[in-house]
């Protein structure tokens, strides 16, 4: 389908709940993956007519954000955070293991076209370190097995559910049509609370009140 | 001390992420007393329990709604900040999978008290799942009458947009981030203007994080003597901590401020077995380095200021004697080059540099002067940059040459790194 009739609708829809037009800019890029995986020429040239901009301004926006890509990624783009604390937990290991077992370096996708590798930043998830996403999905507590198996299962079009995720794991195509607003019926599915993010509650739960201590 | 979940209370419950469940668990019953309040009642009691911003600064969040103007004839918007990008932090975003509604909850209430009927939660976009819990959780709410016009009868609208990000650390920062939410490259604002008085389209604004706003509800239904029962004298109420790392129970916890991290270390089981504490970050990767012999600072926003650092975000990154200092260091400096909005020279030349010289040091290459060149270029940026990234970015560098300057020197008299990276791996020995 041609990129500009799957979205034109959902382009104004995503651009009236906005005060000002140009400030949907960030969702209709996002659509603009969901369909042809990357922002291509065509899709910036349509962002830039809906919103009334010229496709410079668009590029300039778009090259800004690293989630933004410019060359097709994989169907399962497999982030490894090697920021510090991962890095040093596991993920520097992680990386590497994975770039040799896949053949491919950092922003480079395998020929099948099934996987993509990036080395990313803190994912706002230390405590379930070393941390792997795959298209944008939490896949925690990773080892460097874990991580070879874990592109293995999407390579073989059999993808595991993340760990604090939906049951299946979505595509990169549409995970990137979420980011753009639309709402894919998934959000009740996976766990509310991962075993890391429930410790604290759990050592208070176990506390014994100290004697005359009110409540 | 003792932990006191308030935020995290109810994240073991059945279903809490869903309406009924937060309903069940209590949920929008602070909305309905605050909709019977006077707005600027609201904003009073905010100030008068004490909370300040959870976002890094530890600006006092009712304070900052009171710069408000009223009666200005303009829209008022507010922002909440998700963007949750600083190294180390990740509280924002167990809590926003665990209960979104309760944010929605804080942003009714918020909105209301700034006299502003359309909010945006800016949530960074490299977290799919919790953007679906806010599209779904925003959903409901306005099925529920929650949201939208006449909100549960009182005669009050309010619109909230969930935004999402697409990849950028700068735009936490709050005015970077109107810029991106304005549908441009997301670069920091000359202030003043302040975003109180011209933020998101020229109009009034505040922005708050996440934690902050989530939690005006528990402070609406407890009220300002039980939140201040909690906390230290200038820094009120109870707050997540996140413990990561070299930890027997990496996880969140929630306590009052001012709980010490040889606190939180004997409640959640210590360092990893038979390794010592080397190092910790108080607040994120932008806050200085401490060491072991800062276990009993009390963890507030005056507590770690006058031991040298900031509490920065409470995020409690902790590594033990098998890490690399120099390794840890200049990867942190990749991440704030490659972090580096670019329009100011200190930082996006400065960050270059700084990466240069310490992959140098790291690898065994540089000189002892290579330390002061460190340290002078880090004087240059800090206090020069345009915005608080390119400070953040000396953090490490500083405290770890303070704390650490004899393993510099080491890698320099072994012509290499000194430790096998392996040790410090979660699976040492398994099957690295
Ligand atoms: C580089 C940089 C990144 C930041 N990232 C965040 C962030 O991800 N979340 C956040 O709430 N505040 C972040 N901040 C702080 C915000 O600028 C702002 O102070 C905060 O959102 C205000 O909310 P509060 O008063 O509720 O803490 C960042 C600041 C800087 C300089
Ligand atoms: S300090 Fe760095 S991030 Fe901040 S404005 Fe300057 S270049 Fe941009
Ligand atoms: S360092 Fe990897 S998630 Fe924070």
């Amino acid at each position: 389908m041609l990129l500009k009739e799957a979205t034109s609708d959902q382009m104004d829809e995503i651009i009236a709940r906005y005060p000002r037009s140009r400030s949907a800019i960030m969702p209709l890029l996002h659509l603009v993956q969901s369909i042809e995986g990357f922002v291509t020429p065509q899709g910036i040239e349509l962002v830039a007519s809906k919103l009334g901009l010229s496709t410079a301004e668009v590029s300039g926006v778009a090259t800004f954000y690293t989630q933004y890509k410019r060359r097709p990624v994989g169907e399962y783009h497999v982030g490894v955070c090697t920021n510090t604390l991962c890095a040093v937990m596991g993920g520097d290991a992680i990386f590497a293991g994975l770039k040799e077992h896949l053949g491919i370096g950092n922003d480079e996708r395998t020929s099948d076209g099934k996987v993509s590798l990036e080395h990313i930043e803190c994912n706002a998830a230390c405590d379930y370190a070393p941390l792997i996403m795959v298209n944008w999905e939490f896949f925690d507590n990773q080892t460097v097995e874990s991580a070879k198996a874990l592109v293995d299962s999407l390579r073989d079009g059999e993808p595991p559910a993340p760990s604090r995720g939906p049951d299946r794991l979505p595509t990169w195509k549409e995970n990137s049509a979420v980011l753009a607003g639309l709402n894919d019926g998934h959000a009740n599915e996976g766990v509310q609370a991962g075993p890391a993010s429930l410790v604290g509650l759990e050592i208070a739960n176990r506390q014994i009140p100290e004697i005359g201590e009110q409540r | 001390m003792k932990l006191t979940p308030v935020l995290s209370a109810n994240w073991d419950q059945k279903d809490l992420f869903t309406i009924d469940g937060y309903r069940r668990n209590g949920g929008y019953s602070a909305m309905k007393k605050a909709l019977a309040m006077e707005p600027a009642a609201i904003i009073s009691l905010i100030k008068e329990s004490g909370l300040r911003g959870r976002g890094g600064a530890g600006f006092p969040t009712g304070l900052k709604w009171s710069f408000i103007p009223q009666g200005d004839g303009k829209p008022h918007y507010l922002v909440v900040n998700a963007d949750e990008s600083e190294p180390g932090t990740c509280k924002d975003m167990p809590l926003l999978l665990a209960n979104p509604h309760v944010l929605i909850e804080g942003v009714i209430i918020a909105s209301y008290a700034i006299n502003s009927n359309q909010a945006f939660i800016y949530v960074r976009g490299e977290v799919v799942h919790v953007v679906r819990r806010l599209q779904q959780a925003v959903a409901d709410a306005y099925a529920a009458g929650l949201l939208g016009k006449n909100i549960d009868g009182k005669g009050y609208d309010l619109d909230l947009v969930i935004h999402a990000g697409a990849g950028a650390y700068i735009c936490g920062e709050e005015t970077a981030l109107l810029d991106s939410l304005e549908g441009f490259r997301g670069q920091p604002r000359l202030r003043p203007p302040f975003p109180a008085i011209a933020g998101l389209y020229a109009c009034p604004t505040v922005i708050n994080n996440v934690e902050s706003i989530a939690s005006v509800p528990a402070i609406i239904n407890g009220g300002v003597a039980w939140f201040a029962s909690m906390g230290t004298e200038k820094s009120k109420g109870f707050t997540l901590y996140s413990l990561s790392g070299h930890v027997k129970q990496p996880g969140q916890y929630e306590a009052p401020l001012g709980i010490t991290l040889r606190e939180l270390l004997e409640l959640s089981g210590g360092v990893r077995e038979g390794h010592t504490l080397k190092f910790w970050t108080p607040g994120g990767s932008s806050t200085p380095l401490f060491t072991a012999e800062h276990l009993d600072v009390p963890l507030d926003y005056e507590g770690v200021a006058s031991a040298g650092s900031m509490l920065g975000t409470k995020a409690l990154q902790i590594f033990d004697e098998t890490t690399c200092i120099v390794r840890a260091v200049l990867r942190w400096s990749e991440f704030y080059q490659h972090e580096s909005c670019g329009k100011c020279t200190p930082c996006r030349e400065g960050t270059y540099w700084l990466v240069q010289i310490l992959k140098d040091l790291e690898a065994g290459k540089g000189t002892e002067e290579d330390l002061d060149k460190l340290l002078d270029l880090c004087d240059n940026i800090l206090g020069r940059a345009f915005c608080a990234l390119g400070d953040g970015a000396t953090s490490p560098i500083t405290s770890s040459i303070k704390y650490f300057r004899s393993e510099y020197i080491a890698h320099l008299t072994a012509g290499q790194c000194p430790f096998d990276p392996v040790a410090s791996t979660l699976f040492a020995g398994v099957n690295a």
